[in-house]
């Protein structure tokens, strides 16, 4: 008998029955949960008279809608309001662990999970959220879902899935320094395509990732979803461990020893079989950048946009109102975000602030801003200075939430503006009808709002600061 | 959710792949605590030319011409044709909402990106699966016919054009069966409740770490605050 995926061992320690047409009934763990995808969930429930399944398993966080700026003064916007406010109802309604937005310790769905310990390795995940891969960087099967499902989960505990496929995404060597988490995916997607992962569960692995810390592989599982995978993983490790280890709802004394025992199993067999294995090198990323409207329309901050070809790219550059063979170092900025479930995390914000320490936006930025993953994040931050750096820089330092990654709130790009974001998604009206979207890290975004355009950010960092 | 009948319908075609959900339904419109109302605001950024809020009268709205369901026959529109990767992105059921609400029963597409595919099913929707050679054909009929139809026999798995011709689909048995009979899924799920039960008492004994309380009426929980970070001002739970 051959050994077992990580995915595999997920799966099979979660399968509550499987059907005779191969379809099987998956017990889940944890259900985060968020203002926008919830609403017609718990209507559904409450009109067919059910009741919440298991109320533990359930966390919520208002993050996508809520204000960045002058939060004491409530939300302006009724309709964002409404969405709010329901969403507090139905946690109080049916005794729903709220992080609300007055709590010190809300932000990002993402970015809250595992910061307060309520992800834990070998959990199986979900929420009405696309980006709910980032929690497979814990060794758990963590994974999007719709609002059908959010309320089948709410009712049953459980989900009706049919298992997919196994890929194995296997880096090898080391990042350059310079070159982080953010430039590793956005070349996976680049590689595999933004489809290349669908009907797949993809487990990322080899020496890079080993190295890499948690925020780190939290960005690369993030970013799963971009390259069609509604699942990405990594194995269980030390590093794992240590960042779980004293969380608020991390498991403690004897219950902590069990688990860590049972965690340590969460890896991959040395015989399992993929149906997929990919081979990357870490030594040849350089720093990337997206340059259309599709995460995989991306190349590294050396390159050129590509010439047109057969005309497959004529609408995504007329959208990005850009010439096919322009080099991406020479494609202006108005715009700088850092922040979103993929790049909001204290070593994001770490790595932006060394970036701009000890200098200015530069003139032709209109806005910079740093929107903090969450409440702790930003306390964390504000005790270290950093975000003294970024407003003596000319930053505006926000509020923690979704933000200008999906602009659902007042934070936006007016149409035609052009923007170097930390987020997930460059498609077109993401940030803001008509506005433009180019992906990067947290250090060439803090560059660009230098520079006022992309640089190639290895040669700010040396050598020796190989941590960056 | 409605069962799916045999039906014939105009094809609307989208020559585009990787169409996303934002595109599908821009994130203004997800502000609402409904399920229905989305169709209006369907592809609103390509549909319309002036910027869409929620709750806004769209029939004095200005028409982008050059769009698709902007044109005469494809108004009446219920099978959306279109190419690769559809529905990719976020995970929003807003998306199958505002298809549906327009009017579409039916996409047809060479892939889909999965979450959408699985929230397709979920609100009677079928989507299928065809050869990039085949989308390519229906194109270029769709194009050169505008209003055309096709006749999808979801029992048989087929899909016939007006001149006859018979293209057969794969789907898996039992989508077709829960699509056929609109099927309450999580009433099926409940009626397996002993297992779930039984499964959920393994589970607790082998982890009880999963199970413990974090609901606000349990006593002793934690405040939240990591380790050695000061207690910031504000409501304490």
């Amino acid at each position: 008998m051959t050994g077992k995926t990580l995915y595999d061992k997920l799966w099979d320690s979660h399968l509550v029955r499987t059907d005779e047409n191969g379809v099987s009934l998956i017990y889940i763990d944890r259900h985060l949960i968020h203002e926008v995808t919830s609403p017609q969930a718990f209507e559904g429930l409450r009109l067919a008279g059910r009741k919440l399944w298991r109320i533990d398993a359930n966390v919520a966080v208002p993050d996508h809608n809520i204000p960045t700026v002058n939060r004491h003064q409530g939300i302006t916007d009724p309709i964002s309001k409404l969405q709010i406010d329901t969403l507090s109802e139905n946690c109080k309604h049916y005794e729903i662990r709220e992080f609300a937005m007055d709590d010190p310790n809300q932000g990002i769905v993402h970015v809250i999970g595992p910061e307060q310990g309520l992800i834990l390795p070998g959990m199986t995940v979900v929420c009405g959220d696309s980006h709910t891969s980032t929690h497979g960087a814990f060794g758990a099967l963590a994974f999007g879902i719709g609002t059908s499902e959010v309320e089948h989960v709410l009712s049953t505990q459980c989900l009706l899935q049919s298992k997919s496929k196994n890929m194995l995404i296997n880096i090898d060597g080391k990042l350059q320094p310079g070159v982080t988490a953010k430039d590793l995916i956005l070349y996976i997607i680049g590689q595999i395509g933004t489809a290349g992962g669908t009907g797949y569960a993809i487990e990322f692995g080899g020496e890079a990732i080993e190295a890499l810390s948690m925020e780190g592989r939290m960005t690369v599982c993030n970013m799963a979803i971009e390259a069609g995978a509604r699942a990405g993983m990594i194995a269980v490790d030390d590093k794992t461990i240590e960042y779980v280890k004293g969380k608020p709802f991390a498991p403690k004394g004897e219950n902590w020893e069990k688990a860590v025992k049972y965690w340590q199993t969460l890896k991959s067999d040395h015989d399992a079989v993929f149906d997929k294995v990919i081979e990357i090198n870490a030594s040849e990323i350089l720093p990337m950048v997206t340059w259309g409207t599709s995460p995989e329309m991306v190349t590294d901050v050396s390159g050129n946009i590509p010439m047109n070809g057969n005309g497959i790219y004529r609408p995504a550059l007329e959208y990005m109102g850009l010439e096919e063979g322009l080099a991406i170092q020479d494609v202006p900025l108005d715009k700088v975000f850092i922040g979103s479930c993929t790049n909001s995390r204290i070593e994001d914000l770490r790595i932006a602030a060394n970036v701009v320490k000890g200098k200015k936006v530069a003139k032709s930025i209109i806005l910079a801003m740093v929107v903090p993953g969450s409440g702790p994040i930003k306390r964390q931050a504000e005790n270290e200075g950093l975000d003294k750096i970024f407003t003596e820089a000319g930053f505006e330092w926000r509020e923690p939430g979704c933000s200008m990654c999906l602009a659902m709130n007042a934070d936006k790009l007016e149409p035609g503006e052009r923007c170097a974001s930390t987020s997930n998604r460059n498609f077109e009206g993401r940030q803001g009808q008509g506005g433009r979207t180019h992906l990067v890290s947290p250090a060439m975004a803090a560059a660009a709002a230098i520079e006022g355009k992309f640089v190639n950010v290895c040669e700010l960092f040396e050598v020796e600061n190989g941590s960056v | 959710m409605e069962a799916f009948k045999t039906f014939t319908g105009i094809v609307a075609p989208l020559d585009r792949s990787n169409v996303d959900t934002d595109a599908i339904i821009p994130k203004q419109f997800l502000k609402s605590i409904k399920r229905t109302g989305f169709g209006q605001n369907l592809f609103d950024e390509w549909r319309y030319l002036d910027h869409g809020e929620p709750g806004q009268d769209c029939s004095n709205r200005p028409l982008n011409p050059d769009f698709v369901l902007n044109q005469k026959p494809y108004q009446q529109a219920t099978i959306f044709l279109t190419r690769s990767n559809f529905g990719c992105g976020s995970s929003r059921e807003h998306a199958p909402w505002a298809l549906l609400d327009f009017g579409f029963r039916v996409i047809i597409a060479e892939s889909f990106a999965d979450i959408f595919y699985n929230n397709c099913f979920k609100n009677g929707i079928l989507p299928i699966t065809l050869p990039a050679e085949t989308i390519k054909k229906l194109l270029a009929a769709t194009v050169k016919t505008p209003g055309s139809t096709l006749t999808i026999n979801l029992t048989e798995q087929e899909i016939t054009d007006s001149r006859g011709d018979v293209i057969p689909f794969d789907i898996e048995s039992f989508r077709k069966d829960a699509l056929l009979k609109g099927l309450d899924e999580i009433g099926m799920t409940l009626t397996y409740e002993k297992e779930i039960r039984a499964f959920e008492n393994k589970h607790k004994k082998a982890q009880p770490w999963l199970f413990s309380p974090i609901n606000s009426s349990a006593s002793d929980l934690p405040c939240g605050i990591p380790e050695g970070s000061p207690i910031p001002q504000g409501k304490r739970r």
